[in-house]
């Protein structure tokens, strides 16, 4: 991107003290972290970095995205701000911060400012025991499992809350219909994890990846002795990944042909960028889950050279998945959405975890 | 039972051919056109706003205010005067004003014309900060034109 | 229904569906009345872009009410165009050409197809689907490419002169003619394995929206919702006009009732429309497209003058009442979508909002026609 001269000359004082300050800022922030004894120092750098990755995340998947769709759609896409669109993001990211937040009449202020926090924020959280690689998680906590689903279910409370809050019809029919989404949808969810704790004997997500290691076949995705239902049992945690974080084509919450934006259509400047950055944090939460259980997180799949390299290109390449589902089905209804959980999902989650036991009973590992 | 799980197989099948379809779209080229970059050659017929025809001897205007355009135009968008002067047979056309903002582009003026006066423009990027940048004066145009 | 009757006084609200809507495509407002998602009274809101056309017409001269055709139906205003000139020509008895004759329908049916990948892309857009509205875009581009090198404009078409048209086609838009029914042709598998067999489509559509025959009698609906509930009425085959009768195709029915029937009349139409355009390119006869003997000023002699053509949405009536001058003495419009649009309080009545739009969205609205 060239600069514009005017902003060149505005800049201009701030490039001094910059080139300075910056390397004292990082080295004095470094000697300060040293400081504090062991893990906690760990822990604060690991979740600025966490920050920093779902604040990425989050630009450079919109960016990704409108790449993705207007190829499917035999257009370009974003390609005016820098390279192949790159720089985009950054800008549309300053554009929202410099709007103003407006509250609109009649809404209840609190919840409404709190709400896209607490969608983002339990996303970020759950970062936490991510393992990106063998030793790069920020905290190998033996319930990682336990805790992502945890909060996980924090994040409905958000977008309930800024339905309610925002004072909008159209925002409280998308809140109400994004807690029953969310709702029937945990369920199928976590007998799957269930299903997957039974074949893993352990909730720390670093372990069930060290159990995959080797060549692909060990991936669980293809573990057919633990039950050979397994790789319909991926697809459908993948599904209901897709409805736990409203996209496509299950977004009932955000329905755009009906309810204009859903719980956010009040939202403005930042208030909007924050859903929109927890939006997309969860679903790289959803799909680094599926790569960590089904398909052997960090490990390589020829086994040698494995590392977060091949976190980060698995997890991509379920997030493209996600965005090219997106941009290809039209959107279900609430009720098609709870026929398919509680018709087809429900019941073969529960008949796959009979059958994990059985397997289980029969080839104990 | 045997509805429902042909209902689901055939369901997912659906969905799969989807995606493939998509799929094939994505590395498809693409079909846009990347406007400022690139524009369009408009057809011979495109009907843009209505110019002067200029002589090709003279280079004055062909019109000879007879009056038909302003009369067939359904929005009154034209009008126009002209005047006597001597040795020329006919009127001379003084002034030429299109209003642009309330022309529909039905090309009943041009129709209506006997003397090669008026045609179609092939202009299309038309942008202006005010209405009064599209009361056009068409004279004034062929003039900036000859020049 | 009667839970829904009963709680009609309990906790209802009401919401206010447009004038600026993503679902109403338009200005139209539609004030609801729902119980949570349910909808107990549909009441559409009009008059936000009534322009008075009919009004105009009688304070212009015959001609120059042409342009004004094709601004009601914006999306197939060849149609309408067709509809006055066949008017006008009743009226003074003009004899237009063969050739005349096969292009308007060859046009005429060029833009129907074009309206109907509109409303196709539109329609998916409705249900949640972004894509094919693109897709259908890239074909619809193709026939406003071929239509903008005939009459010079891309969307309001004002082609049709009363006796003939504005001007004759050249062989590039014989050429392109074919070369685009070929290339619909074989776009239309990937429409229908996109977005006719996709299972979510089919679980949206299926037995939601229900017409029946009754109430579209009742409420005057013709077109492909006439059409989609199991009525074969079609002006082209029932009172034929133009060329139609000589061409062989057939009127797509469905009986099912609901969307998915409304949507596939439309579909089916599309096919339709290019087996004519093919027959009617085969068979253009050379000769002149204007009739030699149409006066300069027009001046329809006293009476009372009506005609009917089958418009993209369904039939589309102009009446005229001359008194022997220079301008009609009263004009009437008949728009399709007027009559559709009436039939959505009683047909919306306890779906689910959703399902409405859906409904909305099959019903094929177009706002400037049903204000005029």
């Amino acid at each position: 991107m060239i600069l514009h001269p005017e902003t060149k000359k505005a800049l201009a004082p701030f490039v001094l003290p910059g080139l300075i300050a910056g390397p004292v800022l990082i080295v004095g922030l470094y000697l300060f972290l040293t400081s504090i004894p062991g893990g906690l120092a760990r822990v604060i750098i690991f979740c600025g970095a966490l920050i920093i990755f779902a604040a990425l995340n989050a630009a450079y998947l919109v960016w990704l995205e409108r790449k993705v769709c207007a190829h499917i759609q035999c257009r370009i896409g974003p390609k005016e701000v820098g390279p192949f669109g790159l720089i985009q993001p950054l800008v549309d990211g300053i554009k929202l911060m410099s709007k103003q937040l407006l509250l609109p009449k009649g809404i209840d202020p609190f919840l409404f400012k709190v709400a896209p926090l607490l969608v983002l924020v339990p996303a970020v959280m759950s970062f936490v025991t991510i393992p990106f690689g063998e030793h790069l998680a920020a905290r190998n906590i033996n319930i990682g499992l336990l805790m992502i689903f945890a909060f996980a279910s924090v994040n409905v409370l958000g977008l309930l809350l800024g339905g309610w809050g925002s004072a909008n019809k159209y925002a409280v029919i998308s809140a109400a219909r994004a807690v029953s989404q969310n709702v029937a949808y945990e369920i199928p969810m976590l007998i799957i994890v269930i299903t997957m704790i039974m074949v893993t004997g352990t909730m720390n997500l670093n372990e069930i990846v060290m159990q995959q290691s080797g060549w692909f076949g060990n991936w669980y995705i293809f573990r057919f002795t633990a039950s050979p239902l397994m790789p319909v049992a991926f697809l459908i945690f993948f599904v209901c990944s897709l409805a736990e974080t409203n996209r496509a084509p299950f977004d009932l919450g955000e329905a755009e042909s009906e309810l204009i934006a859903g719980f956010h259509t009040e939202y403005s400047g930042m208030g909007f960028g924050v859903f929109f950055m927890g939006e997309y944090a969860n679903i790289v939460i959803g799909c680094s889950l599926a790569t960590i259980l089904f398909l052997g997180g960090w490990q390589s799949p020829v086994g040698i050279a494995s590392g977060w390299w091949w976190f980060l290109l698995k997890l991509y390449t379920l997030i493209f998945c996600v965005m090219w589902v997106r941009w290809t089905y039209p959107r279900t209804t609430l009720w098609g959405l709870l026929n398919l959980s509680w018709k087809i999902l429900i019941p073969i989650t529960l008949f796959n975890l009979l059958l994990t036991g059985a397997m289980l009973k029969i080839w104990p590992h | 039972m045997s509805g429902y799980f042909k209902e689901l197989f055939s369901g997912t099948k659906s969905l799969a051919v989807g995606l493939g379809i998509t799929f094939r779209y994505m590395v498809k080229p693409v079909v846009t056109l990347q406007y400022p970059h690139e524009s369009l050659q408009m057809t011979p017929r495109f009907r843009g706003h209505i110019e002067l025809i200029p002589n090709e001897e003279t280079g004055e205007p062909n019109c000879v205010v007879c009056g038909m355009c302003q009369k067939a135009c359904p929005s009154n968008c034209i009008s126009l005067a002209g005047e006597k002067v001597d040795g020329v047979k006919g009127k001379v056309l003084t002034k030429y004003i299109l209003n642009f903002t309330t022309c529909s582009l039905c090309g009943m003026c041009v129709e209506s014309c006997k003397f090669n006066a008026i045609t179609f423009s092939k202009e299309y990027n038309l942008a202006g900060p005010s209405r009064e940048a599209y009361v056009f004066d068409l004279k004034k145009r062929l003039e900036d034109k000859k020049q | 229904m009667s839970d829904l009757a009963r709680s009609q006084n309990q906790e209802t609200f009401v919401l206010n569906l447009g004038p600026q809507h993503p679902a109403t495509h338009g200005v139209l407002r539609v004030k609801l009345t729902m119980d949570g998602e349910y909808i107990l009274r549909a009441e559409p809101v009009l008059g936000y872009i009534h322009r008075m056309h009919e009004k105009m017409g009688e304070n212009r001269t015959w001609a120059q009410f042409m342009p004004n055709t094709g601004r009601l139906d914006y999306l197939g205003a060849l149609s309408y165009n067709h509809g006055y000139a066949l008017v006008v020509e009743r009226a003074m008895g003009i004899t237009v050409p063969e050739r005349a004759e096969y292009l308007r329908v060859i046009t005429v049916e060029l833009n129907r197809i074009a309206s109907h990948l509109l409303w196709f892309g539109a329609f998916v857009l409705d249900l949640g689907g972004f894509t094919p509205l693109l897709y259908a875009f890239d074909d619809r581009e193709k026939i406003l490419d071929l239509l903008e090198s005939v009459t010079g404009s891309r969307l309001t078409f004002c082609y049709f002169r009363f006796g003939g048209l504005y001007n004759d086609v050249d062989d590039d838009f014989i050429t392109g003619s074919r070369a685009f029914i070929k290339r619909l042709r074989s776009r239309m598998p990937d429409y229908h394995n996109l977005v006719t067999n996709n299972i979510i489509m089919i679980k949206r559509l299926k037995d939601v929206g229900l017409i029946s025959a009754e109430m579209c009698r009742k409420y005057g609906a013709t077109g492909p919702v006439l059409r989609g509930s199991g009525v074969d009425f079609d002006i082209r085959k029932n009172e034929p006009y133009s060329v139609y009768s000589e061409f062989d195709f057939d009127i797509p029915v469905y009986h099912e009732c609901d969307s998915m029937a409304r949507y596939m009349v439309r579909m089916d139409e599309i096919e339709q429309s290019l087996r004519i355009i093919e027959q009617a390119l085969d068979k253009l006869p050379e000769g002149p497209v204007m009739a030699e003997k149409v006066p300069k000023i027009i001046k329809a002699p006293k009476g009372d003058y009506y005609a009917a053509v089958e418009a993209a949405r369904g039939t589309f009536g102009i009446r005229v009442v001359s008194d022997g001058t220079n301008t009609p003495y009263r004009l009437k419009l008949r728009s399709p979508t007027y009559s559709n649009l009436s039939l959505y309080e009683e047909a919306s009545q306890g779906m689910l909002l959703a399902d409405a739009l859906a409904l909305m969205g099959s019903l094929d609205l177009v706002i400037p026609e049903i204000d005029r």
